[in-house]
């Protein structure tokens, strides 16, 4: 794997440019725990001023400084995402090899669960979610919400690698050797999933980074905690652009567009690594 | 006298192709056979290459099961099988040895945990020691031992020496039933002469039964008991090995064994002659 | 004779491995050089692991770590000008894989992807060279597998779908559709019921007559290389041993392990097993010094265990390296 990682460093450009870009959303929001003032405080600066030396974002028309309030957003829409994705994942991954490993009914039933998920329209249950929780709604139930929504495609994907991995000899070997069905998926089948299962990490994270902000945006969340998308409502809320405090929009939007860029190459870059077929042209066959 | 292992009128039908060409292959044709139980033997089983060889020894390891047809493993029918606890206990005495080598184990982990799996699980063997001179006491009997697989992957061995790792893993947890599907075929005449003799000795010394698939007519000829030819997932000829192919009845039988090459420059030169 | 059409000299090829901390150095192909004539089958055998499929791997520029080449060369001469496998760019590589070079790797599931039909992997690997129209190039493909003895039907399978043999046979057609000059085939027939290794092997002969291919033909059944090949090289534990025409080395072997190899063969018939060797195969990592075969030689003396033998030439066109070669046989 680290053998990989260099390499996709050394030879692909995606893959490096994708790495800076998100290095730099990242250490980004690692500065919040420098941050000068808790998040939530307002007017603890003089509002509405233009970036300047002080303030390099400037100051939101509550009072606080764009600067140190986008690195909490951001650090919590990234985290909101990886939690979205690794929540997902597991699901995924779970369903996904045991479908596969177990092939007839089993299988049949997961994938017509797994079939409802595709198609259910996510929008309007995530705004109906919202209403029916209102006042409990909180980062943590959404980013549930949404794992439990977002794993469906991917199942399928890995499911169909563990269908033809179930037809392999060496997967009878395993189970002429005694071991557990938990094992053989755990141990033996595991490893050739886990690339697919990086690859759409990343696009998990953008697509969950996504529906946070516009739900936020449209004010379907908790409002409270300092999110990309929560910024860009309050901001809709003071009519921000209409006053001329157009920084208030830009940064957090430019911040969010930096993230979805670098997850993105990231994403392709592996892609066209793990996919096999490219591989095998490149050893040569 | 029982039965150890009983095939009674067993097909299998697959389907293949996409959506609108679907299309039935029968693999395995009403094919009957049985094994005695304290007489342990060597039945062979050759034949055309896609036949249904490989996929008879997958029902009677209970792979695949039966479209229809029964099997029984000492009486008791494999479709009874249910429950993991059952599943070992048929397992124990049931092992196989596949057909490719380099497919047998996951490539990307390495082969002697098969060995411990085997030792710990199948043969209930306790104890670090214990289980790593059960994987090297089997490794021994065919001629390769645990410090040259220990650590290894399977591309790290040649093919030879990975197919006698994989019968030295079916021998460890001592089965009654042995299903090697051509365990030969990738390996050179002085070896397979000493893994024949090995598949004999543990017929004589274990009193393993064996169904040893195989297109090599020239060790099945010295060591099978019975022999059974097949094509297109039928039964052609059966019997006592020597006899059957000293004198093959069945059209078949005889174009086999007539196009056995012979290990003699024709001498017209090496020019191929079909 | 004209220029040989692959100059292999001297070549060294190690694998080079760390397990629990020690390292390791399988020493599987040892000084080798051998050439071969155009429109030259060539037979590869030997004992299972003396290190064939490595040969071909180097021979073929499939190397991948921890496999080295240490020391030789591998020369080809497609058209007029040598190119030296080991020295060329990816490309060029590319450019000579399939259609002047084909490799049928030994153990046919590596090549087909578990996860396409089998349409698929002709058309990623032979689609470019064939340089035709999508329905032309299948029929082309379907009248090549028609060839083998193979149902056009098996384009739709999955590979686990295919019988052993079945599959086998696929990975010979993907190899010679594009026609190759070179072939290199690693065990191609082993899986095979013996009457259609006869078809195929006809099979194999016949694009070799027509193209006036070369073939580099591995495999460790001696029967195929009598009827097939025209010169024969035998290695023993990461060395060539003995190398002649198939036929001078059938009637009368020089080297101890060849002769014994030879009057080894089963033949339909036997009722006992023929012996196998003495002995426990050499382990590459840590070989016998001297020559490799002198703890398993009945006329091993002082000398083998000090001292390699050189290939050389005792008659001509049959090399052997050993001090105390089998006596010649007139013919
Ligand atoms: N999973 C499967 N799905 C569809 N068809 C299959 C499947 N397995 C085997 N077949 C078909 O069944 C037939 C018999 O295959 P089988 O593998 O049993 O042959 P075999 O006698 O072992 O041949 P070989 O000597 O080449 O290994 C073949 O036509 C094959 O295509
Ligand atoms: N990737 C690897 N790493 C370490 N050792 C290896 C590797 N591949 C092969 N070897 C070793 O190199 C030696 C030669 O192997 P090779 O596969 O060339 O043998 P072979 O003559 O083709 O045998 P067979 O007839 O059984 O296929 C063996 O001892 C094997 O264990
Ligand atoms: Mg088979
Ligand atoms: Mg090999």
């Amino acid at each position: 794997m680290g053998r990989i990682l260099i390499d996709l460093l050394r030879f692909n450009r995606q893959f490096a440019v994708g790495l800076v870009l998100l290095a730099i959303v990242l250490g980004f929001a690692l500065l919040s725990f420098f941050s000068p003032y808790p998040p939530n405080d307002s007017f603890v600066v003089p509002p509405d001023v233009p970036p300047s030396w002080a303030y390099p974002m400037g100051t939101t028309s509550r009072g606080q400084d764009l600067f140190w309030l986008l690195t909490f957003s951001i650090r919590n829409t990234l985290l909101f995402g990886v939690t979205v994705a690794l929540i997902s994942r597991l699901l995924a991954l779970v369903i996904g090899l045991v479908a596969g490993y177990c092939g007839g009914l089993v299988d049949r039933a997961l994938m017509s669960i797994n079939d409802t998920f595709i198609v259910i329209p996510l929008f309007p249950i995530l705004v109906l979610f919202y209403f029916v929780m209102k006042d409990h709604m909180s980062w943590g139930l959404l980013a549930l919400m949404m794992a439990c929504l977002g794993w469906a495609y991917d199942a399928r994907l890995i499911r169909s690698v563990a269908l033809s991995l179930r037809t392999r000899e060496f997967t009878e070997t395993g189970i002429f050797s005694g071991m557990s069905m938990r094992q053989i998926l755990v141990e033996e089948h595991l490893p050739y999933v886990l690339p697919i299962v990086f690859s759409t990490t990343m696009n998990n994270i953008n697509w969950s980074i996504g529906l946070e902000v516009t739900l936020s945006v449209l004010g379907f969340t908790d409002i409270n905690t300092p999110t990309i998308g929560v910024l860009i409502y309050w901001a809709n809320q003071h009519t921000a652009l209409v006053a001329g405090i157009w920084w208030w929009i830009f940064f957090p939007v430019l911040l969010v567009i930096l993230a979805f860029i670098g997850l993105f190459l990231l994403a392709v870059s592996m892609n066209e690594y793990i996919d096999p077929r490219s591989r095998l042209g490149r050893s040569g066959g | 006298m029982s039965a150890l292992l009983e095939v009674e009128d067993v097909s299998r039908v697959y389907r293949t192709g996409g959506l609108f060409a679907a299309r039935r292959v029968t693999a395995v044709d009403g094919v009957s056979l049985q094994l005695e139980a304290g007489r342990p033997e060597i039945l062979t089983v050759v034949g055309e290459s896609g036949s249904g060889k490989t996929t008879l020894a997958r029902m009677i390891l209970g792979m695949v099961p039966p479209s229809t047809g029964a099997i029984r493993f000492k009486g008791k029918d494999l479709a009874d099988i249910r429950g993991s606890r059952a599943r070992l206990a048929f397992m124990k005495e049931v092992q196989p040895v596949f057909q490719n080598p380099f497919e047998a184990f996951n490539p990307m982990k390495r082969l002697d945990r098969y060995l411990f799996a085997t030792a710990r699980r199948m043969a209930g063997v306790e104890g670090e020691a214990a289980i790593r001179d059960a994987a090297d006491g089997a490794l021994k009997e065919v001629g390769l031992s645990l410090a040259e697989v220990r650590g290894r992957y399977p591309h790290e061995l040649s093919g030879g020496q990975l197919q006698r790792v994989a019968i030295a893993r079916a021998l460890i947890s001592k089965p009654a039933l042995l299903v090697a599907d051509e365990p030969v075929s990738m390996i050179d005449a002085s070896l397979r002469a000493s893994i024949v003799n090995l598949l004999r000795g543990l017929r004589e010394r274990r009193g393993v039964s064996i169904i040893y698939i195989t297109h090599d007519l020239a060790t099945a000829y010295y060591v099978s008991d019975r022999i059974l030819i097949m094509r297109h997932g039928k039964v052609v000829e059966s019997g006592e090995a020597r006899a059957v192919l000293d004198d093959p009845q069945h059209p078949y039988s005889q174009l086999l064994k007539s196009s056995v090459l012979s290990p003699e420059v024709p001498p017209t030169g090496a020019a191929f002659h079909a | 004779m004209s220029e040989p059409v692959l100059t292999v000299s001297g070549l060294r090829a190690w694998y080079r491995t760390s397990a629990y901390g020690v390292s390791r150095e399988v020493r599987a192909v040892d000084d080798i050089s051998l050439s071969i004539a155009a429109g030259e089958i060539y037979g590869l055998a030997g004992e299972s692991s003396s290190g064939k499929t490595t040969l071909i791997k180097t021979i073929a520029n499939a190397i991948q770590p921890p496999l080295e080449v240490l020391a030789g060369s591998v020369v080809f001469r497609f058209g007029d000008r040598p190119v030296d496998i080991h020295r060329i760019s990816r490309e060029a590589l590319g450019k000579i894989r399939w259609k002047h070079l084909s490799y049928i790797m030994q153990g046919s599931m590596n090549v087909l992807n578990p996860v396409r039909r089998v349409r698929h992997t002709f058309f990623d690997f032979a689609f470019r060279h064939i340089g035709r129209p999508k329905p032309e190039f299948l029929q082309v493909v379907r009248d090549h597998l028609q060839r083998l003895h193979l149902a056009p039907d098996v384009l739709d399978a999955f590979p686990h779908q295919l019988s052993g043999g079945m599959r086998q046979r696929v990975t010979i057609a993907l190899a010679t559709v594009c026609r190759p000059e070179f072939i290199i085939a690693d065990e191609p027939t082993t899986a095979l019921d013996v009457v259609v290794q006869k078809g195929v092997l006809a099979m194999i002969h016949e694009i070799q007559r027509e193209l006036g291919s070369s073939i580099i033909f591995v495999t460790h059944d001696m029967a195929v290389h009598a009827n097939l090949t025209d010169r024969l090289g035998i290695m023993y534990a990461g060395r060539l041993v003995e190398e002649g025409r198939t036929a001078d080395i059938f009637r009368a072997p020089r080297h101890p392990y060849t002769a014994h190899l030879i009057a080894s063969l089963p033949r339909l018939g036997d009722t006992a097993p023929k012996k196998g060797l003495d002995g426990a195969p050499p382990n590459l990592a840590d070989p016998p010094p001297g020559c490799r075969f002198h703890p398993r030689c009945p006329r091993a003396s002082d000398i083998c265990r000090r001292e390699a033998p050189p290939m050389a030439e005792l008659s001509p066109g049959h090399r052997a390296a050993c001090f105390h070669p089998e006596p010649e046989r007139p013919a």
